[in-house]
């Protein structure tokens, strides 16, 4: 819809039932707490939470940055599904509006949880970087990429880390070590890069148990929620192929 | 409240603060890196369209080099840039695209044969040859002579800070997010470290540093909700030098406005789209930038084309809405396929935000804030002026190669070539100090936070709000201090920013619940922003010329005769306002001439470029100037640029 053929009907009215919990406070309790707000056009989450905390309470926390959907701050369960609350518009939405923290990671108070300490865990976990096969010389030429592979590694990459594919994983939910679909999402990307010295059987060693490609049961929630609709099935089918294909011959069977 | 210790403190967790934490912990040093939010959060994930660097891949690049990409960037800046500056980041920006490339950014590369693009609005085959494949390829954008721009689709920011991050996290750097620095600890011009106030507990920690680095990035949130920066964009690192009460800021009043900010949130819309063939059309469909500027039409430097759509808008001629008059952004002559892959960002935003499908209709666009090129300001070795130790790097610097203008792709490239050579001085000037403060230094000043935040807490209420004084700043920077400018409207903006700034020592907390209290937060950082728009505005009104993004509907000139020169603010301790001096630009070697697009009026030096270079180094160090490792001009390619001036700006473009 263009901005010039908004229809102005009678407001709505819109009822948001938002969780509240500030663990700093001893006297502070887990509960839900309601407030009302007047809708606007164009009206997306990070409009309305802003106008809850200015104008009706200003002790409630939540996170956003760059609210253009690209930083990933923003990941909270919206009607009790992950999602990013900066680009989800309230049109879309019913009258009554349930905002949760995302579950897996650490509340810090409110709609907002820890996911910076969880993502940097499973860099180091899974070595989400380049293993470079040689030292950078300045003045060369760059390495030349196939421009078709360079759009597949780009594809990986997209991924913004905000944590709504581990919030939507039935494994992650109980097992604080697997990697989820962003890590696999990740180790396939460098899997990918010919830029990369590790080979399959390094890789191997890092996803081939049950907190990697393994402990993944099919539910895929992952790709059901991600904000960037990120070929996480693909991806999946690449590992696993890969990771098959490289098992030692002990195991293979 | 506790006391720590690191060799190199870095505050702010965006590309030019990793990419400068990243030389002192190859170095061996002890890096210690605070943010606001995790790395991958910080403002530098939302640069779209492309990174400049002359490499001359792609045949529309052919022939181009870093001398060409100089004298783009200084033309680009009014002359307001510091050419030695602007020469060292042309011929760093190549090195530092390929060391990106090493550490896997998935760049966008040279297709070889027939490429389709579109090129002022006419469909053009390019054969590009065998030799050229997969080398990394360019996209065009304002103001450049050459296709230049290195890209990764429309997420090129995004691309280059997970890479970054990724040697950042490979090198076991320690990131402390959700940390806020709240001053500078600093004695006898030398600083040594910060205080920060933790935003998940609220505890303050003393951080005492042999070197601390500003990277803290923009204050485009002064202008409140009428800009395309992130929320946590509200000058930081500008207003803790600024409090020191030594440090200077430079040319404050030189503020971008984005042409293509999304109607109604503000949001980026890439110039990618427009060096990609997107057109500006007014209400009636046309192209009117065709008009305006025949040569480079659509792709003018963003000043003439914000200034531009601003016109178009007064005569009447833009399209009505609820949220006020906008012009169209259309792609849709570039098909779907194109636009959902090379600008799939730019796909997403509009779907997401305003539900429209760009393939199929225009998009609604208006000039918005978008990039300060203000800030601390430092010398070349991004040594603050005044303030030994400390250091600025990125948006949050002032180092000074954008001037009055910075030209599309080039702060992407600025974070990263700043804090590589940056970060590299960092590194060697940490190795050779020792930490000699007493830690009675850093209790005062932990002593100082806490009575802030006590006075916070203490004051009673009066009905007035941090929101309310925060919008009330945006609403007169955005009337006042925009695209256009006049003394008239100035002098009523600084007026009232000085009544603002009195009533926000009357107002209160509503709410101080334990913990962080997010209200608190926002008020321990409103009064800078205040000084910041105080600064803003000021500045603009004494500048009366006309020159980039500065552009005084009564002063229309480019005056090189009076204010070839660059604005210092500082603000004395204990001083109701700011004190404004000014420094020459810096050597000149590139004479200031005609930017060659937005039909400037320009009034010429009255002295010879020779006696204002003999002068500029003493006039430099009066006004704070630190000295530098190599002395000043080292690094200057003297007339290097001669034999390319002449050049068209555009020798093929329609062949």
């Amino acid at each position: 819809m263009s901005t010039d053929t908004i229809q102005l009907e009678t407001p709505r009215r819109l009822r948001f039932e938002i969780f509240r919990f500030n663990p700093e406070d001893p006297a502070s309790e887990p509960h839900h707490q309601t407030f009302e707000l007047e809708e606007q056009p164009f009206m997306t989450l990070y409009i309305a939470l802003n106008r809850i905390r200015e104008e009706q309470d200003p002790s409630l926390q939540f996170d956003f940055a760059c609210r253009s959907a690209i930083c990933g701050s923003c990941g909270m369960l919206v009607n009790g599904r992950p999602r990013l609350a900066c680009n989800t518009l309230t049109r879309d939405l019913g009258d009554t509006i349930r905002l949760e923290p995302l579950p897996v990671f650490k509340l810090i108070g409110d709609l907002s949880v820890d996911t910076g300490t969880w993502f940097r865990g499973m860099a180091e976990q899974v070595g989400a970087w380049i293993e470079e096969k040689a030292p950078f010389q300045p003045h060369a030429e760059e390495e030349r990429m196939n421009a078709d592979l360079a759009q597949a590694i780009y594809e990986g990459e997209r991924c913004i880390e905000c944590g709504c594919c581990i919030a939507g994983c039935g494994v992650a939910n109980v097992n604080p070590d697997f990697v989820g679909a962003a890590g696999l999402n990740r180790i396939a990307r460098f899997m990918r890069d010919p830029r990369d010295a590790r080979g399959d059987e390094d890789w191997f060693e890092v996803v081939s148990d049950e907190n990697g490609v393994f402990g993944c049961i099919g539910l895929m929630g992952c790709h059901d929620v991600c904000p960037k609709e990120l070929p996480l099935l693909e991806q999946y089918a690449f590992l696993r192929r890969k990771m098959l294909g490289s098992a030692p011959a002990e195991e293979r069977n | 409240m506790r006391i720590e210790t690191t060799d190199v403190l870095v505050i702010g967790g965006g590309l030019a603060g990793e990419r400068c934490a990243i030389e002192s912990a190859t170095a061996g040093l002890d890096v210690t890196l605070l943010s606001l939010v995790p790395p991958r959060r910080s403002h530098s994930c939302a640069a779209q369209g492309g990174m400049q660097a002359a490499l001359g891949n792609c045949v529309k690049a052919e022939g181009d080099e870093p001398t060409i990409h100089f004298l783009d960037t200084v033309r680009g800046s009014d002359w307001g840039a510091d050419q030695e500056v602007a020469t060292i980041f042309a011929h760093e920006a190549p090195i530092a695209v390929r060391e990106l490339a090493h550490w896997g950014v998935p760049w966008t590369r040279v297709r070889p044969g027939k490429n389709t693009y579109f090129i002022k609005g006419e469909k053009v085959e390019i054969d590009e040859p065998e030799e050229n494949a997969g080398l990394i390829t360019h996209r065009d954008f304002g103001g450049t002579a050459k296709w230049r721009a290195c890209y990764a689709s429309a997420g090129t920011g995004h691309a280059v800070l997970y890479a970054v991050d990724g040697e950042v996290v490979r090198l076991g750097i320690r990131v402390l997010d959700r940390v806020e620095a709240t001053t500078l600890i600093h004695e006898g011009g030398r600083c040594w470290g910060a205080v920060s106030r933790c935003l998940r507990t609220g505890e303050l920690t003393a951080w005492l540093a042999k070197s601390t680095v500003l990277a803290t990035g923009g204050h485009g949130r002064i202008y409140g909700q009428y800009t395309t920066n992130a929320t946590i964009n509200e000058g930081a690192g500008a207003v803790l030098a600024l409090e020191t009460g030594e440090v200077p800021l430079g040319n404050m009043e030189a503020v971008q406005f984005h042409p293509t900010g999304l109607v109604p949130s503000g949001i980026l819309v890439t110039e990618g789209c427009r060096g990609d063939g997107g057109f500006l059309l007014n209400k009636d469909g046309h192209r009117f930038m065709v008009d305006a500027e025949p040569e480079k039409q659509e792709l003018a430097s963003r000043d003439v084309v914000s200034r531009h759509m601003m016109n178009e808008i007064k005569r009447g001629l833009g399209v009505s809405s609820d949220f006020g008059e906008h012009l169209w952004l259309d792609l849709r002559h570039l098909g779907e396929e194109h636009l959902r892959t090379k600008l799939r960002e730019v796909w997403d935003i509009c779907r997401d935000f305003n539900g429209l499908d760009p393939a199929r209709e225009p998009i609604p666009v208006r000039p918005i804030q978008h990039y300060s090129m203000g800030g601390v300001r430092v010398n070349k070795d991004g040594e603050a002026y005044g303030m030994r130790g400390l250091f600025a790097v990125g948006e949050a610097a002032c180092w000074d190669l954008h001037g009055f203008n910075r030209l599309g792709g080039n702060s992407l490239a600025e974070t990263v070539v700043a804090g590589r050579v940056i970060g590299a001085r960092v590194a060697e000037r940490t190795a050779a100090t020792s930490l000699s403060v007493s830690t009675d230094v850093a209790q005062a000043f932990l002593a100082d936070t806490a009575k802030r935040i006590a006075l916070w807490r203490d004051r009673p209420s009066t009905g007035g709000s941090i929101y309310g004084v925060r919008d009330r700043v945006a609403e007169i920077l955005n009337e006042k201090v925009g695209v256009f400018r006049t003394g008239d409207e100035l002098e009523v903006a600084v007026a009232e920013l000085e009544a603002v700034q009195r009533d926000v020592a009357h107002i209160g907390l509503r709410s101080s619940g334990p913990g962080v209290d997010p209200e608190l937060t926002a008020a321990m950082r409103i009064e800078g922003m205040v000084r910041l728009a105080r600064i803003t505005a000021v500045g603009a009104l004494e500048r009366t010329e006309s020159r980039g993004a500065h552009a005084r509907t009564d002063y229309p000139t480019r005056d090189d005769a009076h204010w070839l020169n660059r604005t210092l603010a500082r603000w004395d301790t204990e001083s109701d306002g700011p004190r404004l001096t000014y420094e020459p630009v810096g050597l000149l070697d590139l004479p200031p001439g005609d930017r060659g697009y937005g039909k400037t009026l320009q009034k010429s030096m009255e002295t010879s470029i020779d006696a204002y270079n003999q002068r500029a180094p003493g006039q430099m160090a009066e006004h704070g100037a630190l000295a530098t490792d190599e002395p000043m001009g080292a690094r200057m390619l003297w007339g290097a640029w001669k034999g390319h001036e002449d050049r068209p700006a555009r020798p093929e473009r329609n062949e």
